[in-house]
């Protein structure tokens, strides 16, 4: 479909390369098993191809279609056209990685701009140039704890309230070492914030885990917690939604060794779950051992200011058995489109779209708890998410919600088994007072059945 | 300085996009928990298109030109990818909406596991990896939780060839495995003698890259994957070189047990600039329990009027998640789009084609350059950058002058077996005239070589900016331009 070869181009290249035909040239396949007849439909051009993704497209009900209150790590935000505009130009779009700097520098600098823009939000010194995703980025975090200590202090404290799927992933991650998680045991108190953590945190301890606002939306003071860490000799990795940092105080600023995030709520949309991204930052002495990509700034040999990868060193090229991750690329798009979205947003457009999260949130809450069965599960401060304890189970309520065009919120039950009644609710800018008033309706439905 | 920074662009006051007052009654913030200062740049909406846009002019890219790097599968990207991955239904979609609401999203994800086990020859598909190294880590820890399963945890060993790709030791590392390297023989492929020596009942796997990064299809591979069965190990293969495979051969009918295909080479998402990728992961039959979950299937068998309901299952002895999510999922609507076009026909014609151009490629530059390993490639080769006779001249210098030439350079240095390697990969994608003039200015480099070594050695002369700096940049660490609270 995409090839441009005329048939007199394929028989001059050919006869050059000294074969008759097409088939010659794979002679070092096994010949019982070459050119298999694959099951697979017929070609469709452009035309019918869109017509067939559109019909599947339109087969789901979206963000764009239902009220949308469902969160749980990404979030539907408004993203601004010139967000897509510059991501799909075929300059950054259809790079590759920028191993030659000299025709790599719009990529380059695009990086270093974005290591800035997120050290800057998140109150950090280094960043890279990002991972997979929220997830992944904890899972490096261990990782890096882990061989920082030189696998002399095995384990790692994590907060039940980190991700359910971000601790999956970190478990997934770590089937070689011997690593112990702390923190996370089924009897815990959930109710509880970072200080349930406290007790657990001792001289074996590599690494504390928590996330900022909380899975649950709640948002804590975290500087006893890194206290007690440091005073431990440990390191804490705190997972931000970096939304959030537009209005509280920058983990950064409370003692966090590294911070990682879900990039996702910075101009990229949901997209049924990705691609997303991964942000890592941490502090200038840990730079050495952070995993992934960096640009740094340098001059070429005409004295002007240039950018280049550094620090690959660090990782496949040369120490490569000894590395303690494989990740080789980044997710250069969407970290592109991130920059992009604090560049637009800057100081003032942060604060603004983090204290309308706040507000609309904080609204939903009051008026939902005020409801007859329902309570708000936690009193602590929150962001733009927060649980509420339901008169049925959530599943029901979510059922009946979708009826009226309404995407409830998250069922925790899912993973917190004692939490079947509880529904993780997410507001954010694109809900107008209509529609949280319409949940608030329906929900008061629910309650009177 | 050739495009200012953002903070040096930035200006106190100045905003880019505005939201709507709230129209909720307000309440009160946390004073303790709130931060005083934000230091982010400050910029209007034209700063921040022009600066970006005047970066990607910076850029060499695939729309730009000709991209022939090795291993890497830099062929075009079809523009409706980018339409069909942003229809609202898809870009909009949140991922733990109930899956009722999202069965366009599930059929379109459970199509593209059955035509990658389809193409791949294998029993099971996830498409969970963000990206090759991704889906090797996944491949590596199925084969680890494999030989658990069964008591035979003493299997640490994985055998990586020295002609594999780069990210395969430090995978095997990252997973708790010891690494040992084979050696190739003389025609590149894995070395027999080698490999018998090294199947004992330790031996967990092989990681086998096939067309290795020689550009070679393994002329012993089925000897190979025989072999470490014998001794009880599993094979990995590392399908970054699909492109090459693609109706040609299952690595599935080979005996591949497990393999990772990198949908931005092999089925045209764009590279972005190093991200994001997607690597899925096909797998043999007896492998399919170990699959991160969750996968997508049919749980409710349709009828002649309700069609059947997509959903998530969980294999059985999953390894467990690898990212949080489904994957890369607007990277499955790209190569989605993409395997429509194509149909079986056209995917055997794209691996006919790009080996068809990496051959003529060959043909044309193997009179010029010393080619080590010297028999029919399949989508790429690699040449030595060097000339006895031409002293002081490197692959790099080469690749450096090229860029003079409007072209983007070859791999480098990769793979570490050839001296001064330069591995050149067309893909199926380029005409016959711009290979053409891709042979005759690495003709006349070659000439410029031996009678002005000097204008190799100074190249770039035309790109915006020159060689840069490396050891500065690792030794001032200057990773981020700080716009300070105190700047504003």
């Amino acid at each position: 479909m995409f090839i441009p070869h005329t048939d007199a181009d394929r028989e001059a290249m050919l006869r050059t390369i000294g074969v008759n035909k097409l088939e010659d040239l794979f002679q070092a396949v096994p010949a019982g098993l070459r050119f298999p007849k694959l099951d697979l439909p017929p070609a469709m051009t452009e035309m019918e191809a869109m017509g067939e993704l559109q019909g599947l497209a339109m087969a789901n009900e979206t963000s764009r279609d239902l009220a949308c209150f469902l969160g749980a790590g990404v979030y539907n935000h408004f993203v601004p056209a010139a967000v897509d505009s510059i991501i799909r130009r075929g300059e950054f779009m259809t790079a590759y990685t920028p191993y030659q700097p000299e025709l790599s520098q719009g990529t380059l600098q695009a990086i270093f701009e974005y290591q800035s823009l997120v050290a800057a939000l998140t109150g950090m010194e280094v960043c890279n140039a990002s991972h997979y995703d929220g997830a992944t980025a904890v899972a490096e975090a261990v990782n890096m704890a882990y061989a920082n200590f030189r696998g002399k202090r095995n384990k790692i404290v994590l907060s039940p309230a980190l991700h359910p799927q971000y601790r999956q992933v970190v478990r997934t991650y770590s089937p070689g070492s011997n690593i112990l998680f702390a923190g996370d045991e089924a009897e815990n108190d959930l109710q509880l914030g970072p200080q349930s953590l406290i007790p657990l945190i001792d001289q074996n301890t590599a690494l504390v885990v928590v996330q900022y606002p909380d899975f649950f939306g709640r948002v804590y003071d975290l500087t006893e917690l890194a206290r007690v860490t440091h005073e431990n000799g440990a390191l804490l990795c705190v997972s931000v939604n970096p939304i959030a940092l537009g209005l509280f105080t920058p983990p950064g600023y409370m003692g966090a060794d590294i911070i990682t995030g879900e990039g996702q709520p910075l101009g990229i949309p949901l997209s049924y779950g990705g691609p997303y991204l991964g942000l890592f930052a941490t502090r200038k002495e840990y730079v050495r051992k952070m995993a992934g990509r960096l640009a740094g700034e340098s001059i070429d040999n005409r004295g002007q200011r240039a950018y280049v990868l550094t620090l690959t060193a660090r990782e496949q090229h040369i120490r490569r058995e000894r590395a303690t991750s494989n990740i080789c690329t980044n997710q250069g798009l969407m970290a592109l489109a991130s920059a992009v979205y604090m560049s637009l947003l800057g100081e003032h457009g942060l604060r603004q779209l983090a204290q309308l999260n706040y507000h609309k949130a904080h609204y939903a809450a009051k008026q939902i708890a005020s409801l007859p069965g329902y309570a708000l599960w936690s009193k602590d401060p929150f962001f733009n998410e927060f649980v509420i304890v339901c008169p049925e189970p959530v599943s029901e309520i979510n059922d009946h919600l979708l009826d009226h065009n309404i995407l409830g919120g998250y069922d925790l039950g899912q993973d917190y088994p004692e939490m079947a009644t509880h529904m993780l609710i997410a507001v954010t800018e694109m809900n107008t007072r209509d529609e949280i008033d319409a949940l608030v309706d329906v929900l008061s439905e629910v309650s009177h059945d | 300085m050739i495009e200012p920074q953002l903070c040096d662009l930035s200006a106190p006051g100045r905003q880019g996009v505005r939201f709507p007052q709230p129209d909720v009654p307000l309440t009160d913030l946390p004073t303790d928990l709130l931060r005083q200062e934000l230091p982010m740049p400050e910029l209007s909406e034209m700063d921040v298109v022009r600066h970006f846009t005047r970066l990607s002019q910076l850029n060499y890219s695939i729309d730009t030109g000709f991209y022939p790097l090795g291993s890497c599968t830099m062929k075009y990207n079809p523009k409706v990818n980018e339409e069909t991955a942003r229809l609202p239904g898809f870009a909009w979609a949140h991922p733990m909406q109930p899956i009722e609401t999202v069965q366009g999203s599930l059929v379109l994800m459970y199509q593209m596991q059955e035509w990658l086990k389809e193409i791949g020859g294998f029993a099971g598909v996830t498409l969970q990896p963000a990206a090759g190294a991704h889906g090797e880590l996944t491949g590596v820890l199925i084969i680890r939780a494999y030989h658990k399963e069964r008591g035979d945890e003493k299997r640490d060993k994985i055998l990586i060839p020295d002609s594999a790709h780069g990210t395969n030791p430090a995978t095997s590392a990252m997973s708790g495995m010891r690494v040992v390297e084979l050696k190739s023989d003389a025609r590149g492929n894995v070395d027999l003698q080698a490999l018998r020596a090294e199947c004992d009942n330790t031996l967990a796997g092989l990681m086998l890259t096939n067309p290795n990064t020689l550009g070679l299809f393994d002329e012993n591979v089925t000897e190979v994957v025989r072999l470490v069965h014998e001794a009880g190990g599993l094979v990995y293969g590392d399908g970054a070189n699909m492109n090459a495979l693609l109706g040609v051969i299952r690595p599935g009918d080979l005996g591949i047990d497990v393999l990772h295909y990198n949908l931005h080479k092999t089925f045209s998402t764009p590279h972005g600039g190093g991200g994001p990728g997607s690597g899925p992961v096909g797998v043999c039959a007896r492998l399919v329990d170990f699959l991160p979950g969750p996968l997508v299937d049919v749980i409710e068998e349709g009828d002649e009027e309700v069609p059947p309901l997509y959903g998530f299952i969980d294999p059985p002895k999953s390894i467990g998640r690898v990212k949080a999510f489904h994957g890369h999922f607007g990277m499955f609507v790209r190569a989605y789009t993409y395997m429509l076009m194509n149909g079986a026909d056209g995917l055997r014609k794209i691996a006919e084609y790009a080996v068809l151009n990496a051959n003529y490629l060959l043909a044309r530059l193997r009179n010029t350059y010393h080619v080590p390993y010297d028999r029919i490639c399949m989508h790429e080769f690699v040449m030595e950058g060097r000339w006895d006779d031409a002293p002081g001249v490197q692959a790099l210098d080469i690749s450096k002058r090229l860029m003079d030439y409007k072209f983007h350079p070859p791999t480098n240095y990769f793979p570490l077996i050839v001296h001064e390697a330069l591995m050149i990969e067309p893909t199926e994608t380029e005409n016959k005239e711009t290979l053409d003039a891709f042979a005759d200015v690495l003709i006349k480099i070659a000439e410029e070589a031996h009678n002005e070594p000097q204008l190799l050695k100074d190249a770039p002369h035309i790109t915006p900016v020159g060689r840069v700096d490396e050891v500065k940049a690792a030794k001032d660490l200057l990773l981020c331009c700080a716009v300070s609270a105190t700047d504003k």
